[in-house]
């Protein structure tokens, strides 16, 4: 009855062979670690987001008027509101911690390097379509952060030469954040960016399912098939890996699931005291900090004194993540068999980027300044050099086939 | 216990929190131990506000049934002895000067004070409540040592008396004696605090109830999912 049944679908729609394409038949290495759970809890959050952000709509109003009173609203007078309010609120913060843990994944086994280049550049995109994603739904609160948070960011347009004051204009739809912008914000936030996202998510995943995924040993397992021409280091993603995410995903609901119940402010990391207060445009808050997801790169931009210079040091700190598969000269990918030049680099990266991170959240002093631009052009040299320094590492062998540690 | 615990607290906070403030320069916030689940301590609490604070500022996001229900009050209670400003039971708690009104008079229209533990934090209530103090300069007469040249006016000044300000010490003392003790007036104000941090955020209770249930059942589907994938994993190698 049911093989007749998936017989009628198959003649006019490949369920099956999508089935097996991507889940029973798709042979992912038997080496997996820790690292990669991340890529299908990021699903997960997505996932979260997008159900939790139809219930959130349904009783959020985009008016300068009534927006900051319609979330109290939530929080208060609908039915579970406050749970899906801070399933939302935490979701968008763990969305960032799950993102950057995938991405310190790419980087450590070298997931970005051929022929993986595209699975790397729509990441990347997802990556810049989650920022975006996040700075419109921040101002939606229509706190004294969001507000003032939109207001820093969206003049950094109007720091381009010739159309720039033009240009943060358009985007503000006034000549201050108002009601305008709050409501093409809403849409961007709900539908516009959304749609981006998901478009983007099939990509990346239909770019990694035909070339395959990496592995700690960042070994290609596909060199090395059996008569049926299943490669010998692969195990089918389901049940294998279907089980094991299952795992994950519970780990992960239990630790969100401790912050959404008992830190949901996350002692003001994820939402901001000074969000509590209704946005006011003539009251400037005294310290105007973006969220942590976006700190090591608001490091950057304070860090150079000009600020066009610092606008393009910014974007150019995000369009150089981009390069990163043609920048690494080196022919081993995982971290595992890198050379020493490699590994200090990727190293003082890392520390580089949760410095920044840190001195973003923090005033801009004059110490704190200078160690910002230190770790700038740690930054930046990171990528700058890496043709150099992975050109003339010195790696170690790579082994023929994967190993269990 | 947990009352006389938090009394215990209360009692050690009043004795250092004057020269504790002093110590670092007026900035210094003194902590308030907070239980949403002492109703005596939030309808004490909700007393106060309604009668000192709810007829300047509002708290238009709560709902006087909702408060009922959490604090443990019956609607007649609350509409006998809570409702001064509107008379309907699902009312949100209002203020019936107009906002124009209120800026001509003090120079600002008081803050809405619904969710206003969330974003002074509880620590600043506790102390801002306690650190007015006489100031010639000010039309109001008074001063605060945490919120400098604040328009609000020392409105419990029969209960805690009025003090004074030492420019050189930094210390504030009392200039006349209010109806309350020292300690009397902390507890006052620990309650006051306490209830406008369940006024931030009613939902408060019901999120730590549900808490552990959930905490609970992904403890327990962890017991099911991992030796589920042990079973699957078994024979690879």
């Amino acid at each position: 009855m049911f093989a007749s049944l998936m017989g009628w679908v198959d003649a006019r729609f490949p369920a099956t062979k999508m089935w097996e394409d991507h889940l029973s038949k798709y042979y992912a290495p038997k080496n997996f670690n820790f690292w990669y759970f991340f890529g299908s809890l990021a699903m997960l959050v997505l996932v979260l987001q997008i159900v939790t952000g139809i219930f959130l709509t349904m009783n959020y109003k985009p008016d300068a008027a009534l927006a900051f009173a319609s979330v109290e609203y939530i929080m208060r007078d609908v039915e579970w509101g406050w749970l899906i309010r801070y399933l939302h609120s935490t979701g968008a913060s763990a969305f960032f911690i799950v993102i950057y843990l995938h991405m310190f994944r790419g980087l450590i086994y070298g997931s970005y390097k051929q022929p993986r280049e595209l699975v790397w550049l729509f990441g990347m995109f997802l990556y810049m379509a989650l920022m975006a994603e996040a700075f419109l739904g921040y101002l939606l609160p229509w706190g004294q952060m969001s507000f003032w948070g939109a207001q820093v960011i969206i003049s950094l347009f109007g720091a381009l030469p010739f159309i720039g004051e033009e240009l943060a204009l358009w985007i503000r739809g006034d000549f201050v954040v108002a009601d305008a912008t709050l409501n093409r914000f809403f849409a961007f936030h709900v539908i516009a960016v959304p749609l981006v996202i998901l478009g983007l998510v099939v990509a990346h995943i239909i770019a990694l399912h035909e070339v395959g995924s990496n592995n700690p040993d960042g070994v290609e397992i596909k060199k090395n098939k059996d008569a049926n021409g299943i490669p010998i280091d692969g195990i089918p993603f389901h049940p294998y890996y279907s089980v094991k995410d299952i795992v994950g995903v519970v780990v992960f609901l239990f630790i969100f699931a401790l912050i959404l119940f008992y830190a949901p402010e996350f002692d003001g990391w994820f939402l901001e005291k000074d969000n509590f207060v209704p946005a006011d445009p003539l009251k400037t808050p005294e310290h105007i900090v973006p969220l942590w997801y976006f700190t090591p790169f608001y490091a950057i931009l304070r860090a150079v004194p000009d600020k066009l210079m610092g606008v393009m040091a910014m974007g150019g700190a995000q369009g150089l993540l981009f390069l990163l598969p043609w920048l690494d000269r080196s022919p081993v990918k995982s971290w595992r068999y890198r050379g020493p030049y490699f590994r200090v680099a990727l190293t003082l990266f890392i520390i580089s980027f949760l410095a920044l991170g840190y001195l973003g959240t923090q005033p801009a002093t004059t110490l704190y300044t200078n160690l910002a631009r230190v770790f700038s052009i740690i930054y930046f040299a990171f990528f700058i050099l890496m043709p150099f320094y992975t050109s003339i590492d010195k790696d170690k062998p790579v082994p023929e086939r994967v190993t269990m540690k | 216990m947990r009352t006389l615990i938090s009394a215990l607290f209360i009692g050690l906070m009043s004795l250092t929190s004057i020269q504790a403030m002093a110590a670092s320069g007026g900035v210094h916030l003194d902590p308030v131990e907070l239980d949403l689940s002492d109703k005596a301590s939030l309808q004490r609490g909700a007393k106060t506000f309604v009668n000192y604070c709810l007829s300047c500022h509002q708290a238009s996001f709560m709902r006087y049934n909702r408060m009922a229900k959490d604090i443990g009050l019956t609607d007649a209670q609350v509409k006998e002895n809570l409702m001064f400003a509107s008379d309907k039971i699902g009312d949100t708690m209002t203020v019936a000067m107009r906002a124009e009104d209120a800026k001509k008079w003090f120079g600002v229209t008081p803050p809405d004070l619904s969710v206003i533990s969330r974003a002074r934090g509880t620590a600043w209530l506790n102390t801002y409540m306690r650190s007015f103090y006489l100031d010639d300069e000010k039309t109001t007469g008074t001063n605060n040592t945490v919120f400098k040249d604040v328009g609000m006016p020392h409105v419990l000044w029969q209960q805690q008396g009025y003090l004074s300000h030492d420019e050189e010490t930094g210390h504030l003392e009392h200039a006349t004696e209010g109806e309350l003790s020292n300690y009397d007036y902390n507890v006052m104000i620990a309650d006051l605090v306490n209830f406008l941090a369940y006024v931030g955020e009613p939902s408060k209770i019901q999120r730590l109830e549900l808490a552990k249930w959930v905490l609970l059942y992904l403890f327990l589907l962890f017991l099911v999912v991992y030796p589920m994938k042990k079973a699957f994993w078994k024979d690879i190698h």
